[in-house]
């Protein structure tokens, strides 16, 4: 290979340069988002599992329920009655959009539109 | 290789003639296949047809209504402001400055205008100096139902059209389609101009389309809507089943005459009104 001496080096430092995504966040993922969780409630509608990876099918349920089928049947936890109802239910116990939606969203770049229409509690 | 004129024009013509050919022995066996089906589908139009000339079709569920007294907004001027501000306040409506974006779901409205169709040479003084409040006619046969490509808008199980507002695109369709005009497009983000929040019910976002529910949240547990609750004991304003023989609006229109508004376009409105 004629040139071997440049074109190797030049190779690595183009590797190298392309790669800097990869190796200059290494090993640093941030931290893991913590969600405030509620202090006064124990169990959710779902196990905490559920939740996290099914909120959003839930919500939509919810929403189809209500509206599309007006079937507002309550969910009992605990010998109380819940709504289907993300700003009567959920944000009734998750006091803070901050410091509990946000904190996980934020992290994973998703930007649902919840907020555009509905109200979120004042802090 | 060598390819003359008379060759390819040769070629070109039986290939038409084959392919015209082609598709008039297909049409024929299409033809063939067919006329029991379109005699099968007209039939069924033609049945379809008598089924709509008998004009109440039969009461299956609930189709929620109402009965308004427009004397009695007449002998109270204050109910239809009532009215609007119970509505604005339940709803979280926004309140623009410039009329061009306005958003509204009850109002009060000139005679003339609420019914284009009746009379209107030598109106008494009476319908000449008062409003008639409009809303929604959660018609029976909604044609923003049918207009919406996203079935935003529907008939619920109650007989009222609603909105979903998660779906709606703001094509707006459904506001060409009401020939009542009783819908309102955001056309500004309406959060900053609802003068107070409630808590109940969510805002809307910049483009979509609203219009009265009919209170769907307020009736789904238990209630009146928020302007036949404002109008109170006055009885200006009555909700209920149309379907079901005892309500009360149907003793109302039993013993009333009443009108609906542009009755011959045939959407079958669900709200009636005492004149």
């Amino acid at each position: 290979m004629y040139d071997s001496g440049k074109i190797i080096p030049g190779l690595i430092i183009f590797v190298l340069f392309i790669t800097i995504p990869i190796w200059y966040n290494h090993g640093d993922a941030g931290n893991a988002p913590k969600p405030e969780l509620p202090k006064d409630a124990k169990s959710c509608v779902l196990s905490a599992e559920d939740m996290r990876s099914g909120h959003m099918q839930l919500l939509n349920e919810w929403r189809d329920e209500v509206l599309r089928d007006g079937d507002r049947g309550t969910i009992t936890i605990d010998g109380k009655q819940y709504q289907k109802s993300l700003m009567l239910t959920c944000m009734e116990c998750h006091t803070s959009k901050k410091k509990f939606c946000d904190t996980c969203h934020d992290y994973a770049s998703v930007k649902p539109y919840c907020w555009d229409c509905h109200i979120a509690p004042v802090e | 290789m060598d390819k003359k004129r008379r060759d390819f024009l040769k070629v070109a013509g039986i290939s038409t003639l084959a392919g015209l050919g082609g598709t008039a022995v297909v049409d024929k066996i299409v033809a063939g296949a067919s006329p029991a089906v379109a005699n099968a589908s007209t039939a069924a139009h033609a049945e379809k047809d008598t089924a709509h000339a008998k004009a109440p079709v039969a009461a299956t569920g609930k189709r929620y209504g109402m009965v308004i007294d427009v004397r009695k907004f007449q002998n109270d001027p204050s109910l239809g402001e009532k009215a609007e501000r119970a509505c604005i306040e339940a709803h979280n409506i926004p309140e623009f400055p410039e009329k061009k974006d306005e958003i509204k779901w009850i109002w009060m409205t000139n005679y003339e205008n609420c019914f284009p169709e009746k009379s209107q040479l030598y109106k008494d003084e009476t319908t000449e100096s008062h409003q008639v409040p409009v809303f929604c006619n959660h018609c029976d046969d909604p044609p923003c139902v049918r207009a919406c490509p996203t079935k935003a808008t529907f008939k619920n199980k109650d007989g009222v059209v609603i909105m979903d507002f998660h779906r709606c695109i703001g094509c707006r369709f459904c506001m060409a389609a009401c020939p009542y005009g009783m819908r309102s497009f955001n056309w500004r983000n309406p959060r900053p101009f609802i003068k107070e929040t409630n808590k109940q019910f969510p805002t809307r976002m910049r483009g979509v389309v609203e219009k009265c529910n009919f209170c769907a949240e307020r009736i789904g547990v238990g209630e009146q809507p928020a302007c036949v609750e404002a109008c109170g004991e006055s009885k200006a304003m009555v909700f209920g089943d149309l379907n079901d023989p005892h309500s009360e609006v149907r003793k109302i229109l039993k013993e009333n005459y009443t009108i609906q508004r542009k009755p011959s376009l045939g959407t079958h409105p669900s709200v009636f009104y005492i004149v």
